[in-house]
């Protein structure tokens, strides 16, 4: 007996379920008040917010206007381009993941299953069918993948290079109406089709604009450097739903007659040009945290100006500000919300247009959570998967 | 070295900034002495605005083979997005008619939502070639926005919305009661107005903003809610129960919305007025999509005949073809019929005709001759 008490921890930290909440929840007076006090707050929100989302709550207003929230007026008839063209980008995911996440199983079932999973969501049966598909296609890239990585990895680059004028492309359409690819003019993109769209053009645009101004705020050039810091002070004093007013509302004031600049382009433009001075910034903070020993080290080596830049110090300055680069993406995912002011029926400009139709009057609160967890479906997919990244490329731990 | 260069940087900003506005001031190639300061909302001097000039608008539309309609799509029943994906209201329907009756075809109009701030700037400029946006008809709108309202096609104006239930039927069974009002506003001083010269003692229960007045009006504190009838409309939709509110047939200020084009193109600015007379006439003379075609068929009345184009060439007269009024009525409906599809009795978004009902029937539609 005495032995076996000898082998047990001290009281205080045996395992237990009553210990540890007496030990976290009920350590004090206050503590206990608190907690009560804490879980009291926690149910009646919880059953408050469980029983509107089941009993009162008429989701009828979001399975009927599903399309809209997805793609805007986008013609049914044209839908499988859409289609098509995430079937290519679940390929490239798929293969990506294969190649380079070999290890990541989490995040790669749950990438591969998200499409078949939103298929629980009201959807009619054919997209329920493409959803699966999709699904398939990137189980397909992933298997692909697997059994020939290094054969992959280049074509898989230029395959993601492509994705975006093609997903563009598959998107507008190139023949006259009556072809196989009828052009769909961009006044009727809309929904999370545009909010993606302005995003990721957004993105992938402002990034490269964003290094090369904060490599031009550091330059040694007296006029590259003021520029860039004009640009990005002055950009940065406004906000961005003025400068969507400027495109939106003075351009075809100062544009010469019947001269007109696409809508969405003009939105996509100014959501680059934004998004790419707060990159700047982001970038020459990290920039700076690189030692000097770096520089010199690369001068030594013989590497020039440019070498320096691209092979050592860009590389390892991009790494540290991954958090702050996701978390300038996300802002970008979050405010091409801005467009549904200045007309444009991105995710919240189709909400507000669709809480207009007289058949769901006042059903403002459904409308309004049902866009919310899409933003926050997606956002916290863009966090998961940085985390990821940040884990693989070891950015805590170097 | 650095100071310096700050120094030169802001005269350099500044320099152009002054060239900018230095620019705009001297357009017309001399000089312009300011004598009296105007206040123009959209710029008027040196300003892109579209070509205009007689029958150029036409001309435009024909060659890019459909209309752009500035809409609103956030009005229920006058401008939004079905679950289809079609717009609707009664706007969006002036929009197809006016492309029924250039076209001949309903479909062949692109609507543009524009908004209340950019409408102005996308008529002028060209990005839309009509404008209907329940945009209310006023002097400044008429001139200095460098615009014309063609017609009226909704005479909104305050009214007053009450429970169903309350049985107040008229303004005078709100003798003795209280009425949700925004204080500060022409609304407030309009309800005064009017229920003072018809004798009726009211309690008015005044909210700074519009959002407290009809929280107050939703929590019972007020026998009646007042706004401009649309306005109604759609707040009654983020009411508990809609249905349990109705809106009396009462109008108490002037809000006269139509359908605007720019200035200095007659030509466009006949089509787009006489669309809306035709649907108007076509209402007086009881045509409607459905007996359109028997009716032009044993047509005997002048009118009538000259309305869808078997007398007269009306059409060519307008630029347009003759059978430009049969189209509007055959493919869109009359005003009767375009009404009662966004705001009649069957819909959620109900509104008493009132002054919106022909003349013959004690409201202010009325079309001129077609001769």
């Amino acid at each position: 007996m005495t032995q076996e008490n000898s082998i047990l921890p001290p009281l205080t930290e045996r395992f237990g379920i009553l210990r540890w909440l007496r030990k976290n929840l009920f350590g004090s007076w206050l503590d206990a008040a608190l907690t009560i006090i804490g879980a009291f707050i926690i149910y009646w929100a919880v059953t408050g917010l469980l029983t509107w989302a089941f009993t009162v709550a008429e989701w009828k207003v979001v399975s009927v206007n599903l399309r809209l929230f997805m793609v805007g007026q986008y013609p049914l008839q044209q839908l499988w381009r859409l289609w098509l063209a995430l079937g290519f980008l679940m390929f490239l995911t798929g293969n990506s993941l294969a190649i380079w996440a070999r290890r990541s199983y989490v995040a790669t079932i749950l990438l591969l299953a998200f499409p078949a999973l939103l298929t629980l969501l009201p959807f009619g049966s054919e997209p329920r069918k493409w959803l699966i598909i999709l699904s398939l296609t990137g189980v397909i890239g992933w298997g692909i993948g697997w059994s020939k990585p290094q054969a992959l990895g280049r074509s898989v680059i230029f395959g993601w290079i492509l994705s975006l004028p093609m997903f563009l492309l598959l998107t507008r359409g190139f023949t006259p109406e009556g072809g196989t690819m009828p052009i769909v003019g961009t006044n009727l993109w809309g929904g999370l089709l545009l909010t993606f769209l302005l995003t990721v053009v957004g993105i992938l645009f402002s990034f490269p604009l964003g290094v090369f101004l904060a490599l031009g705020r550091r330059s040694e050039l007296p006029i590259i450097r003021l520029a860039s810091v004009i640009y990005i002070e002055l950009v940065r004093g406004v906000p961005l739903i003025t400068i969507f007013f400027m495109a939106q509302l003075m351009l075809p004031l100062f544009l010469p007659p019947n001269w007109t600049v696409d809508r969405i382009l003009r939105a996509m433009v100014a959501v680059t040009l934004f998004s790419a001075a707060y990159l700047a910034e982001n970038v020459r903070g990290g920039l700076q945290a690189i030692p000097k020993g770096q520089f010199e080290a690369a001068h030594a080596l013989g590497l020039n100006g440019a070498q320096t830049m691209v092979y050592i110090i860009l590389p390892q300055a991009l790494r540290l500000i991954i958090p702050i680069l996701v978390g300038q993406f996300i802002a970008v995912f979050k405010d091409t919300a801005l467009v549904a002011i200045v007309g444009l029926f991105d995710l919240v400009g189709i909400a507000k247009t669709v809480l207009a139709q007289p058949d769901f009057l006042g059903l403002q609160r459904e409308v309004y959570v049902f866009i919310s967890l899409i933003y926050w479906v997606l956002s916290y997919g863009m966090s998961y998967l940085s985390q990821q990244l940040e884990v693989k490329l070891g950015v805590g731990n170097r | 070295m650095r100071k310096t260069l700050w120094i030169v940087s802001l005269l350099l900003v500044a320099s152009f900034v002054l060239a900018a506005c230095g620019g705009a001031s001297t357009t017309g190639g001399e000089p312009v002495t300011v004598v009296e300061t105007v206040i123009v909302e959209v710029p008027a001097e040196g300003a892109v605005v579209a070509p205009s000039g007689y029958g150029v608008t036409l001309e435009t539309v024909k060659a890019r083979g459909n209309l752009i309609c500035g809409v609103n799509s956030q009005v229920p029943g006058f401008g939004y997005i079905d679950a289809d994906g079609n717009f609707s209201g009664i706007d969006v329907d002036y929009c197809r008619a006016l492309a029924a009756a250039i076209f001949g075809d309903a479909n062949k109009v692109e609507f543009r939502p524009v908004t209340a701030a950019e409408r102005f700037t996308a008529l002028q400029s060209g990005e839309i070639d009509v404008l209907s946006r329940n945009t209310t008809w006023s002097l400044v709108r008429d001139t200095e926005l460098g615009g014309n309202f063609t017609a009226t096609t909704f005479y909104d104006g305050q009214g007053m919305m009450v429970p169903a239930d309350s049985g107040i039927n008229s303004l005078q069974d709100l003798a003795g009661g209280t009425v949700c009002v925004q204080t500060g506003t022409t609304t407030e001083l309009n309800l005064a107005d009017v229920m003072s010269s018809l004798g009726i003692a009211y309690t008015p229960a005044v909210y700074e903003d519009a959002d407290s007045t009809f929280a107050a009006y939703a929590e019972e504190r007020c026998d009646a809610v007042t706004t401009d009838k649309s306005g109604l409309v759609s707040r009654r939709t983020v009411l508990a129960d809609p249905s349990a509110h109705v809106i009396l047939d009462v109008t108490m200020s002037k809000e006269p919305l139509g359908p605007m084009v720019r200035h200095g193109d007659d030509q466009w600015f006949d089509i787009a007025q006489w669309t809306v007379f035709a649907m108007i006439a076509g209402e007086e003379f009881g045509i409607t999509s459905a007996n359109v075609d028997s009716v032009r068929s044993s047509a005997t009345a002048p009118e009538v005949m000259r309305l869808l184009g078997l007398e007269g060439d009306m059409g060519l007269k307008l630029g347009l073809n003759n059978d430009w009024g049969y189209n509007i009525i055959k493919l869109v409906g009359n005003y009767e019929e375009v009404y009662n599809r966004s705001l009649g009795p069957d819909t959620p978004t109900y509104i008493p005709r009132g002054y919106n009902s022909l003349y013959t029937e004690g409201g202010l539609l009325y079309a001129p001759p077609v001769r």
